[in-house]
């Protein structure tokens, strides 16, 4: 069982302006096996926390660690961490030219499983993979989210999290742009995940909707960088009930107290 | 002997001449120099001296096939006349060339693999590939060596033969290059001819199409892979003066590294007479990191409206950091991510050459030199 752990993370965005703070203070700690919703206003930083943790070079962490069973994961480069059992599942997956779903799929599951798969069980394994996700099986040759509408860029990428199996699986809005229909498929590949072993989801999202598939365990409401009130699923009724006002009132409280 | 002034067209060179003094020495300014760095041309288009000669071997045809003949009125009508003062010195200096003459009606199965290597020191050679009416053959021309090296490949194209050929530049790193590869195609002839420039400190390859009769096709393929501070220069001519003949143009170029550098210039030129032509030109860059130049030129000049088609497109894309951090999140080291993303770029440039074992090999050698290792190879799809 894996655990990821967010101490007093501290993040900026180099601007034309300088260091812009971002992070101001996130403590999370993610238990294989436990879901946890991370629920925010535009905004808040709650996108940008996801970056932080799989390494994105535009943030700079100025505080605080992150580790994973112990292991510094700030000190790993990008794919190192992907190494150590990190996923993020993007909220605007990147184009990739040239290079087809099914060359990139059979490369980074061998980088992360650190061999390549047998060309013969892979092809099961991948085409099971995408017919669970009703994937039309063309897309193996396509470009990597080349010409994609957004809901099959979400699928590809819970594709992607059911092939390389991480420890700790981060989805940064995976829900938002998605019809009823996809969401629903989506999410069922993300409960597959879910189930099929001790595995932790931290699900970063700005809508309540996706909780009616996926049920968290545990609902952090972010807002200006850190984590302001955490509970369990009741806290996101709340939300959808009272919208994220009373937390941004109560966030701007305490940062002008001293 | 006095140069022989054509009509000026816009892109249409201007002298043609075996006498390098019917040419400027070049200064920089002039339109088909203004891209070349000349003090890094290691004196070839001032006034050179041959200091070295080429080592040409032939493998693949019968070594009766293989001629050593002198340039005389016979062979200055079988190869093309220079356009530009280094072309012209390339002659004047190696006043031969190596001609292999493939009979009429043959079909040769085994492919015909020329090694052209250059020692150290400034060398001239030219390579004549005389294919008859209807034959059918693959030649590949591979150019090595370190020196400064100028020269011409000639392929004429009998009447609908079928000519698949490929001429690879992978000189060494210090290498100075500047050669012509000119296609000539006879009536219905078919012309599949493919440049690839790896190698080299400056290559500068000018690749031109001619045609002598109606219902030619020539099909030029390009694929240049420069880094670490390369120059390569790649200029199309394709001089449609025929009617109902066909060219396409291709070409793909990867750069890597600060101050490396890679131009392609694409003329085609239709001239009035040539009706029912069918043209299309394209290149498309890759720029993989930061301080890399890519100058890309297409010129359609229609002398004419009468075709059946005429185009051109140029794209420069860049690897970017998003893409780098997409592949890099998934656990692909940054070697692999590169290496994946120029072999999809290249991948159908390097099939269309249609030369058995080629794509393989020019991978390989881009894999080596994006720092893909051994070990790594292990996790990368077959």
């Amino acid at each position: 069982m894996s655990t990821l752990e967010i101490r007093n993370l501290h993040a900026a965005v180099e601007t034309d302006a300088g260091p812009e703070p971002i992070l101001r203070g996130v403590d999370l700690t993610v238990v294989g096996g436990q879901t946890h919703a991370v629920m925010g206003p535009n905004g808040s930083g709650k996108s940008t926390l996801a970056y932080v943790i799989a390494g994105h070079p535009k943030y700079k962490v100025t505080a605080g660690s992150i580790t994973l069973d112990g292991v510094d994961v700030l000190e790993m480069t990008i794919d190192e961490r992907a190494r150590a059992g990190l996923f993020l599942a993007m909220q605007y997956p990147v184009e990739i030219p040239g290079v087809s779903v099914s060359n990139f799929l059979r490369t980074s599951v061998g980088a992360i499983r650190g061999e390549a798969p047998k060309l013969r069980l892979w092809l099961k394994e991948m085409k099971d993979a995408m017919a669970a996700l009703s994937i039309d099986p063309t897309f193996a040759e396509r470009n990597v989210n080349e010409g994609f509408s957004g809901g099959e860029k979400k699928r590809h990428e819970i594709l992607q999290l059911e092939l390389l199996k991480p420890k700790i699986a981060v989805l940064d809005e995976t829900d938002s742009g998605l019809d009823v229909d996809a969401l629903r498929v989506v999410s069922e590949g993300v409960n597959r995940f879910r189930e099929s072993g001790d595995t932790g989801t931290l699900l970063i999202t700005h809508y309540t909707r996706i909780l009616r598939y996926i049920t968290p365990d545990f609902v952090h409401v972010f807002v200006d960088g850190r984590i302001v009130e955490s509970g369990g699923p009741e806290l996101a009724t709340q939300l959808e009930d009272e919208g994220y006002e009373r937390f941004i009132a109560l966030a701007q409280k305490e940062g002008a107290t001293p | 002997m006095s140069p022989v002034m054509v009509p000026a067209t816009d892109h249409a060179p201007v002298v043609r001449s075996f006498s390098p003094g019917d040419f400027e020495v070049p200064h920089g300014r002039e339109e088909e120099w203004r891209f070349t760095p000349l003090t890094r041309l290691q004196g070839l288009h001032e006034s050179p001296e041959a200091l070295a000669e080429p080592e040409i071997t032939v493998a693949g045809i019968d070594a009766s096939a293989v001629q050593r003949l002198v340039l005389d009125a016979g062979l200055r009508a079988r190869v093309s006349t220079p356009v530009d003062r280094i072309a012209a010195h390339s002659w004047q200096l190696a006043d031969h060339a190596t001609v292999i003459s493939i009979p009429a009606e043959t079909t040769l199965d085994d492919l015909i693999a020329v090694q052209v290597h250059t020692p150290a020191g400034t060398s001239f050679g030219h390579l004549v590939v005389e294919v008859g009416a209807f034959a059918t053959v693959t030649v590949l021309i591979t150019f090595t060596g370190a020196g400064a090296f100028a020269g011409s490949v000639d392929i004429n194209a009998g009447d609908h033969s079928h000519v698949t050929a490929g001429s690879v530049f992978e000189s060494d790193r210090q290498a100075v290059t500047a050669a012509r590869i000119h296609v000539r195609l006879g009536r219905d002839a078919n012309v599949r001819s493919s440049v690839i420039t790896l190698g080299g400190d400056l290559t500068r390859i000018h690749a031109t199409v001619e045609y002598t009769a109606p219902g030619g096709d020539a099909e030029l393929l390009g694929l240049f892979f420069a880094d670490a501070g390369q120059h390569h220069e790649h200029r199309v001519f394709v001089d449609h003066s025929q009617p109902h003949c066909r060219s396409s143009v291709t070409y793909k170029g990867a750069l890597d590294g600060a101050g490396t550098h890679t131009v392609w210039i694409g003329d085609v030129l239709v001239r009035a007479g040539a009706v029912g032509i069918d043209t299309y030109e394209v290149n498309r860059n890759l720029v993989l990191s930061d301080g890399a130049r890519a100058d890309s030129v297409p010129n359609l000049e229609l002398e004419t409206g009468e075709v059946v088609g005429a185009g051109h497109a140029s794209a420069t894309g860049r690897f970017d950091d998003e893409q780098l951090f997409y592949l890099r999140s998934r656990g692909i080291p940054e070697e692999i991510a590169r290496m994946l993303v120029v072999r999809g770029f290249f991948a159908d440039i390097l099939r269309r050459t249609n030369i058995p074992d080629l794509p393989t090999r020019i991978m390989s050698i881009i894999d080596d030199r994006l720092g893909v290792t051994d070990l790594v190879d292990e996790v990368i799809s077959a």
